[in-house]
């Protein structure tokens, strides 16, 4: 009879540390990501403090920090978000549609147009503001500084991120129900139009979102497309406005942080907690839909 | 699937609505394809939009004074175009984010793929994205008011730090850059077959060992993507290095020290309003295909690497 054996406490003293050294690194690593955001989040708050209040939106960017707000700023952004979001979610979704429901996979211009799609997202976004520059701001379509710019500039900054997010949304859409429309008779867009989609909404909706609170935080690219500027008037309400010059939220923080004026960093630390604030508005917009409609099949 | 019949034998024969919905598929097909070739044409478009000018830049300087010149001075007279020192800039900027979102991201990837409990995991993900969508300027802002002053003045030991620092935008850029890394290397670690984890359980190996000698090794195809296009997002980034690390070209190997990069150099000449005929407008476009050159290759290498692992485990 052998002696019963206790696997217990086998695993030696030298590698236990050694387990708990990397539990600890990984615990580390964590905590640096999570440490900088709360105490970027907090600081931020700290040093808006002062002047988080409705004389925010009250006044307009000036040079005079006792007389600086951001009014045409938040409604620049809205306008440029807006138009960003209605010019890039039909170009992108029908991408999406197109990769995944119509192109042939091995076709050479396919596998051309998914990596394309995949260099496009990782190019820097100032690039785009070189492309802005020359072919939308002057060059062919000579726009000028203005909204329309802006916006078609940066709907070219997230289409990728709207093509990516909607074939995944495309993609979880089981075959079985397209199968079965096919099988009835539908023709490949009557599938698409009232299955495909219907069931990929919540999906598309979600992504799109988060992809265009992207261009509310996005400034490189506005830099070299006169978005820098004192703007003292909001854009007309209506059509006029695609024309109107225009200043966004965060190159309004960018603008208050280059002065060396300390009075002018309070300004910029208010400004970033008011774009936070919309950003979690739409992302919490996002994660509702996802919550509240998001299907599994 | 198609609707067409040959034999006239039975009326199987389209009928008008059946041709009408024939129409609306190839319409419909079309105008998919016109909205697919929008990102190509993008992508023409920014070659084209650089090609020309670039062109021109370099009839006016010679390639050897843009590539070997280490004196970058373009708005000066005269005027100097060695680009070594905001290609230096960005390195130095560029290795520092690297040096923290590497490991620091691959921590995080290895605490939510083998360590986490579900729990753990559906709070930290979302607040993950939550820090993937705070925008740079953001950060920027951070790094100038908070980081630069209150740790890299206080703590960095050689020579005398400005309002500038290579160091706190690098650090700054390495924790924006550390979602984009942790995502990436999560999805290549959970692609991972689980029947491996199992097998290095029953050798008698720790959580640990399975996460360095088992998922590491698997998944390393799929990391090594996420550090590439982690640096391709570094070298591209722009507000944190135009607000944090300062506009002065600095060829120093001391990251205390201020420096621009390429994306500041472009982002700063191009705040004033520049005429197009001019040779620093020109050098903007020149900067900014060197930047699209490098961001290209690397991004096209990632690329590789993620499809060749793909196929490793479908």
């Amino acid at each position: 009879m052998t002696a019963p054996v206790s696997l217990v406490g086998t695993v030696g003293i030298g590698r236990r540390i050694r387990d708990a050294a990397f539990r600890g690194l990984l615990y580390a690593a964590v905590g640096v990501a999570l440490g900088t955001l709360l105490v970027l989040l907090v600081d931020t708050v700290n040093q808006g403090r002062p002047k988080i209040g409705m004389d925010l939106y009250r006044n307009f960017p000036s040079a005079r920090p006792a007389r600086a707000g951001i009014q045409s700023a938040i409604y620049g952004s809205l306008w440029v978000v807006g138009l960003t979001a209605v010019m890039s979610l039909p170009l992108g979704v029908g991408t999406a549609v197109y990769l995944e429901e119509y192109a042939r996979r091995d076709r050479w211009y396919t596998r051309l147009i998914e990596l394309n799609i995949q260099n496009l997202a990782a190019v820097p976004s100032i690039v785009y503001g070189i492309l802005g520059l020359a072919f939308i701001a002057r060059g062919p379509l000579g726009w000028g500084p203005t909204i329309r710019t802006a916006s078609l500039t940066l709907t070219l900054v997230v289409l990728p991120t709207v093509i990516i997010s909607s074939r995944e949304a495309l993609r979880a859409v089981p075959p079985s129900l397209r199968q079965g429309a096919v099988a009835l008779g539908a023709t490949t867009w009557q599938t698409v139009w009232r299955q495909v989609l219907p069931g990929a909404a919540p999906g598309i909706s979600t992504g799109s979102i988060l992809a265009v609170s992207r261009a509310l935080g996005e400034s490189a690219p506005l830099l070299l497309l006169g978005g820098l500027a004192f703007i003292s008037f909001n854009p007309p309400a209506g059509p006029a406005a695609l024309e109107s010059p225009y200043t966004v939220l965060p190159i309004q923080v960018f603008q208050y942080a280059t002065d060396a004026r300390q009075e002018f960093h309070v300004i910029a630390a208010a400004t970033i907690v008011v774009l936070l604030a919309m950003l979690l508005l739409l992302n919490g917009a996002a994660i509702a839909i996802r919550n509240r409609y998001q299907r599994k099949w | 699937m198609a609707p067409a019949a040959t034999t006239p034998v039975v009326t199987l024969r389209p009928t008008g609505a059946v041709r009408r919905r024939q129409r609306v598929e190839q319409v419909v097909k079309a105008g998919l394809l016109g909205t697919a070739s929008v990102s190509v044409l993008t992508t023409v478009l920014i070659v084209f939009s650089l090609l020309q000018p670039t062109v021109e830049f370099f009839r006016e300087v010679s390639v050897g004074a843009f590539f070997g010149g280490t004196d970058w001075a373009p708005n000066f007279q005269p005027a100097s175009f060695g680009v070594w020192p905001i290609v230096g800039g960005t390195l130095v900027v560029t290795g520092i984010a690297v040096l923290v979102a590497v490991p620091c991201g691959l921590g995080v990837a290895f605490y939510l793929s083998e360590y986490a409990r579900p729990r753990v995991r559906r709070v930290l993900k979302p607040v993950l994205e939550l820090l993937a969508g705070i925008p740079t300027v953001v950060f920027g802002f951070f790094a100038l008011t908070f980081v630069n002053p209150k740790l890299v003045d206080r703590f960095w030991p050689i020579g005398d730090v400005s309002t500038f620092s290579a160091l706190g935008a690098g650090l700054v850029m390495g924790v924006m850059i550390v979602p984009i890394m942790t995502s990436l290397s999560e999805d290549a670690m959970s692609a991972v077959p689980e029947s491996l984890r199992q097998a290095g359980v029953a050798l008698g190996a720790t959580r640990r060992e399975v996460s360095t000698k088992v998922v590491f090794p698997a998944a390393l195809s799929g990391i090594v993507a996420a550090t590439v296009l982690a640096v391709s997002r570094a070298i591209g980034e722009t507000m944190i290095a135009l607000l944090a690390a300062g506009n002065r070209p600095n060829l120093s190997a001391n990251p205390g020290e201020d420096m621009q990069t390429m994306t500041a150099y472009i982002g700063s000449t191009a705040l004033g309003d520049i005429a197009t005929q001019t040779i620093q407008y020109k050098t903007i476009f020149a900067v900014g295909a060197l930047l699209f050159a490098v961001t290209f290759v690397l991004n096209i290498a990632s690329a590789r690497v993620v499809r060749r692992f793909r196929q490793a485990y479908e």
